[in-house]
C-alpha cells in the first residue's frame, strides 16, 4: 500500500510555505528581512514557491550596518536580480548620521544592536505591518518560545506577557493601527535542516559560508575575519588561515571557523561530527551570555527582549 | 552515514510539574541521541559544578523557565529539537500547574504524540489526570506514560505495575487508543535511549524506540479531501496571461488531477487541471502538503472556500456545539461576540449558551455555570454570522478546530473543538 506520509523536509516546507502565504492574505504592507545569510535566502526562495509563477508579492529589505562582507552584498544583488523582487537597504550609518544611534567605541565596537532602530524606523517609514524573518527557534534558549506570529506593540517591542497563544495552524494576525508583527517561517527548521535543505535543493549560497583563505585575527577563542574599520588589540595581530563562516552577520562579530569544507556535502559532514553550535561563533551571542551570567543586575528580561528583537 | 534527508517528523509535547524530572528528561533525549554540543555541555558542567552538583544536572540544558519564573515573566510553552538517523522531533515542552491548561493545549494542537512524566515515589497525581485529559481531548493519537525515578524506588516492578493499573482504570474513560507504559530513569539514563539494566523484568521497549518507531502515517486524515483556499495566485504577467490557481495547504483526503470538485460554498463544481508544489507538477496531493491546484473551468473562488468532493461533503450549519478551552483573563460568557477563526476563514459568532464546565480532575460536568474563566474547559453552543463547513475534531483536527478573538483587543481567546 502506498504511504501517504511527507519526509521531514517537506513537511517544513510546507509549512513555512503556508506561513508565508498566510502573511500575504492576512497583511496589507508585508516586508521580507534580507541579511544575506543563509536562513533568508531559504525564506525567500521558499517566499518565491509560496507564489510559483508569481513574483513574490512584496519586497525584500536589507538593513545594512556597513560592516558586510563584500560576497554577502555581490550575493544580494544577484538573488534579488534573479527573483524579480524589489530590495530596499536602510543603513545603520544614516541612523548615526541622522542621529538616531550613538556609535559603539573601541575595538569591540559593533553595529549589530544599533540594527534595532534603523529597522523600526524603516517599518515607520514605509508602514509595514508584518516583517518576514529567517529566526529559527533552534539558534538559542530564548528564541525558544518564538511565534510564528509574533506581535509587536506600537513602539516595536516584544511584550512577553501579550504573547497570544498559537493553536494548529489558526495564525490570528490581528492588530490595532501602528502595530505590526514579525513572521518567522523557518521557526521549526534547525541548521541540520537547512543545510540538508540547501543540498537537495542545490541552492546557491554566498561563497564564505564555504572554506577559503582569509586574513584573521584570533579573539577570545574565536577566530574573525580583519577589514580596514576593525581595532586590534596590541597584542592581536592577523594571519592567514581557511576559514569558513556558520552564520553570517555584521563582520564585527562573526565568528570564523578553521575548516577544508568546499562544498555542502561537507559541511553537513562537518555539522554531523561538530562539536560546536552554530552561534557559539558569534560575538554577539558571547556577549549576552555573559550578560545572563548577571542577570539579577543587568536583568535577564532585557537580554531577553533584546535577543528576541534583534 | 545517512542522508538525513528522508527521514520523517515527530511532533510530541511533555508535560509536568517543576520536580517530576521534565526537563532532566528532555536532557536526557538530547545528550543520549548526541545532540548536544561541546560549547553547550561545557556550560553545563560548569554551571553544575557551581551549584555544587557532584553529577550534570541535565535540565539545566533547557531549564529557561525556571529564571523567567523567578523573574516573573509569563510561563510559555517552549520548543526544542532534535533528530535522530529516524526521525525528526519537535517538542512542545508545556509547565504543567493548574493555572497553564492554556499552555498544555497550546503545546498539545499540534503533537502527534504526548509523553506522560509520573514520579515513581508519588505515584499519579492530579496533574497526571489533567495532563491526560487535556491530551485526550486535543485528540492526540498517541500516549507514553513514562514512571520516572525508578532509581528513587529500587527499581520496584510493584510500584511501576500499581501505578499502570491505575493509570488503566483512569484512561478508561479517556478517548486515546494507543497507550504505551515505560519504567524510566531519567537521570541515570534507564530506558531512555538505553535499555535499562536494573530492570530485567521490564519487557517491553525503551522510551525513544517507541518515539522513533510509533506509527504516525496513520494520524492526518487522507479520506476526506478537503482543500481550504489559503491564497489566489495570479501572475498577471504577459507569460501567464490567464493563469489562476489556488494555494493552500490539503487538510483532508487525497487529490488528483482529474478529479471532480466542489466548490463550497458557491455550490458550483469543476474539474482538477493540475496540482502543483511550486514549480513541481504533482500527481496527487495529501495533507499537509502545501499546493496550489488549478481547475478547468473559470470559477469565481476566493480565500475561505473550500474544495471537497461531491460525495463527501463537511457538514454545514451556523449552530454549532465546541469544547472550548479558555484562554483569558476576561471570561466568556453567554451572549458575547467574538471573531471567530476556523480553516482559512474569518466571521463572527455569538455564545448562546454554555452547556456544562469540566472539572478537569475528575472529568465530572458542571452545570449551571454562567461564565467560563481563564483555564476552564467547557462546552458552549454558538451562532456563527454565515454557515461554516467543518467535520467534528475527532474526525479531523483541522476542520474541526477554530479559534475566538476578543474583537476589542485582537487577543486570541479561546481554543474550540466542534463536537
Amino acid at each position: 500500500m502506498f504511504s501517504y506520509n511527507l519526509n521531514h523536509l517537506n513537511e517544513l516546507e510546507a509549512e513555512s510555505i503556508f506561513v508565508i502565504r498566510e502573511v500575504a492574505a492576512q497583511f496589507e504592507r508585508p516586508v521580507l528581512l534580507f541579511s544575506g545569510g543563509k536562513d533568508s535566502i531559504i525564506t525567500s526562495y521558499l517566499a518565491q514557491k509560496a507564489f510559483y509563477p508569481a513574483k513574490i508579492p512584496f519586497a525584500l529589505m536589507h538593513i545594512d550596518t556597513g560592516h558586510n562582507f563584500e560576497e554577502t552584498i555581490a550575493f544580494r544583488d544577484q538573488w534579488v536580480d534573479k527573483l524579480k523582487v524589489k530590495l530596499i537597504v536602510r543603513s545603520v550609518q544614516s541612523s548615526i548620521d541622522k542621529g538616531r544611534v550613538v556609535e559603539e567605541k573601541g575595538p569591540m565596537a559593533s553595529r549589530n544592536s544599533l540594527q534595532t532602530i534603523t529597522l523600526l524606523d524603516a517599518i515607520e517609514e514605509f508602514r509595514f505591518d508584518a516583517a518576514i524573518g529567517g529566526a529559527r527557534r533552534d539558534e538559542e534558549k530564548a528564541r525558544a518560545k518564538e511565534r510564528f506570529f509574533s506581535h509587536r506593540d506600537e513602539f516595536g517591542q516584544w511584550e512577553p506577557k501579550n504573547q497570544r497563544p498559537e493553536l494548529w495552524t489558526l495564525f490570528n494576525g490581528r492588530k490595532n493601527h501602528g502595530e505590526h508583527f514579525r513572521i518567522f517561517p523557518l521557526s521549526n527548521w534547525t541548521e541540520l535542516d537547512i543545510w540538508n535543505y540547501i543540498q537537495r535543493e542545490n541552492l546557491d549560497l554566498p561563497s564564505i559560508y564555504f572554506a577559503h583563505k582569509r586574513k584573521v585575527f584570533r579573539r577570545q577563542n574565536s577566530i574573525y575575519a580583519f577589514a580596514d574599520f576593525m581595532q586590534l588589540l596590541p597584542e592581536e595581530k592577523t594571519e592567514e588561515l581557511t576559514v569558513r563562516f556558520r552564520t553570517i552577520g555584521d563582520m564585527t562579530c562573526t565568528g570564523a571557523m578553521e575548516s577544508q569544507a568546499h562544498d555542502i556535502k561537507s559541511i553537513i559532514a562537518e555539522l554531523l561530527t561538530s562539536r560546536l553550535t552554530e552561534r557559539g561563533t558569534r560575538i554577539d551571542d558571547q556577549r549576552s551570555e555573559s550578560a545572563m551570567e548577571d542577570r539579577k543586575k543587568q536583568g535577564y528580561f532585557l537580554a531577553l527582549v533584546n535577543s528576541l528583537i534583534s | 552515514m545517512p542522508t538525513r534527508q528522508d527521514i520523517e517528523l515527530l511532533r510530541f509535547t511533555t508535560c509536568g510539574s517543576v520536580d517530576d524530572g521534565k526537563s532532566t528528561l528532555i536532557g536526557r533525549l538530547l545528550l543520549d541521541t548526541r545532540n548536544i554540543f561541546e560549547d553547550q555541555l561545557q556550560a553545563l558542567k560548569a554551571s553544575s559544578e557551581r551549584r555544587g552538583l557532584s553529577e550534570m544536572d541535565l535540565s539545566l540544558l533547557t531549564d529557561g523557565l525556571k529564571a523567567e519564573r523567578e523573574q516573573g515573566i509569563t510561563i510559555d510553552v517552549a520548543y526544542r529539537y532534535f533528530s535522530t538517523p529516524k526521525r525528526k522531533f519537535i517538542i512542545s515542552d508545556a509547565p504543567g500547574h493548574l493555572q497553564y491548561t492554556r499552555n498544555m493545549v497550546t503545546g498539545a494542537s499540534t503533537a502527534n504524540l504526548a509523553l506522560i512524566l509520573i514520579d515513581a515515589r508519588k505515584g499519579m497525581v492530579e496533574q497526571t489526570r489533567r495532563h491526560a485529559f487535556i491530551a485526550s481531548l486535543l485528540g492526540i493519537p498517541h500516549m507514553v506514560v513514562c514512571i520516572n525515578k525508578m532509581d528513587l524506588v529500587d527499581w520496584d516492578q510493584t510500584v511501576y505495575e500499581n501505578i499502570v493499573e491505575e493509570f488503566r482504570m483512569f484512561s478508561s474513560r479517556l478517548d486515546t487508543q494507543d497507550i504505551q507504559f515505560i519504567p524510566i530513569s531519567a537521570k541515570f539514563g534507564d530506558n531512555v535511549v538505553d535499555r535499562s539494566k536494573n530492570m530485567n523484568w521490564y519487557e517491553g521497549s525503551t522510551l525513544m524506540f517507541n518515539l522513533e518507531n510509533v506509527h504516525i502515517s496513520g494520524d492526518q486524515n487522507h479520506i476526506d479531501c478537503r482543500f481550504p483556499v489559503q491564497y489566489v495566485i495570479r501572475p498577471q504577467d504577459d507569460q501567464f496571461h490567464d493563469y489562476r490557481a489556488y494555494s493552500g495547504r490539503i487538510i483532508g483526503g487525497v487529490f488528483r488531477p482529474g478529479d471532480k470538485v466542489m466548490v463550497l460554498p458557491s455550490g458550483f463544481t469543476s474539474k482538477i487541471s493540475k496540482i502543483n508544489v511550486a514549480d513541481r507538477e504533482v500527481s496527487e496531493g495529501f495533507s499537509p502538503m502545501s499546493v496550489s491546484i488549478q481547475l478547468e473551468d473559470d470559477v469565481d473562488i476566493s480565500r475561505g472556500d473550500m474544495l471537497v468532493r461531491e460525495n463527501n461533503l463537511p457538514q454545514t450549519g451556523q449552530e454549532i456545539d465546541v469544547m472550548i478551552c479558555w484562554m483569558n483573563e476576561k471570561p466568556l460568557m453567554e451572549g458575547k461576540r467574538y471573531v471567530l477563526r476556523h480553516t482559512t476563514r474569518e466571521l463572527r459568532c455569538m455564545i448562546k449558551e454554555i452547556r456544562y464546565k469540566i472539572d478537569i480532575t475528575t472529568l465530572r460536568r458542571l452545570e449551571n455555570e454562567k461564565q467560563l474563566g481563564m483555564n476552564d474547559i467547557g462546552r458552549i453552543h454558538l451562532r456563527t454570522t454565515l454557515p461554516l463547513y467543518y467535520d467534528s475534531y475527532r474526525r479531523n483536527r483541522n476542520t474541526g478546530s477554530l479559534i475566538l478573538v476578543d474583537e476589542a483587543t485582537n487577543e486570541t481567546v479561546g481554543a474550540g473543538m466542534i463536537l
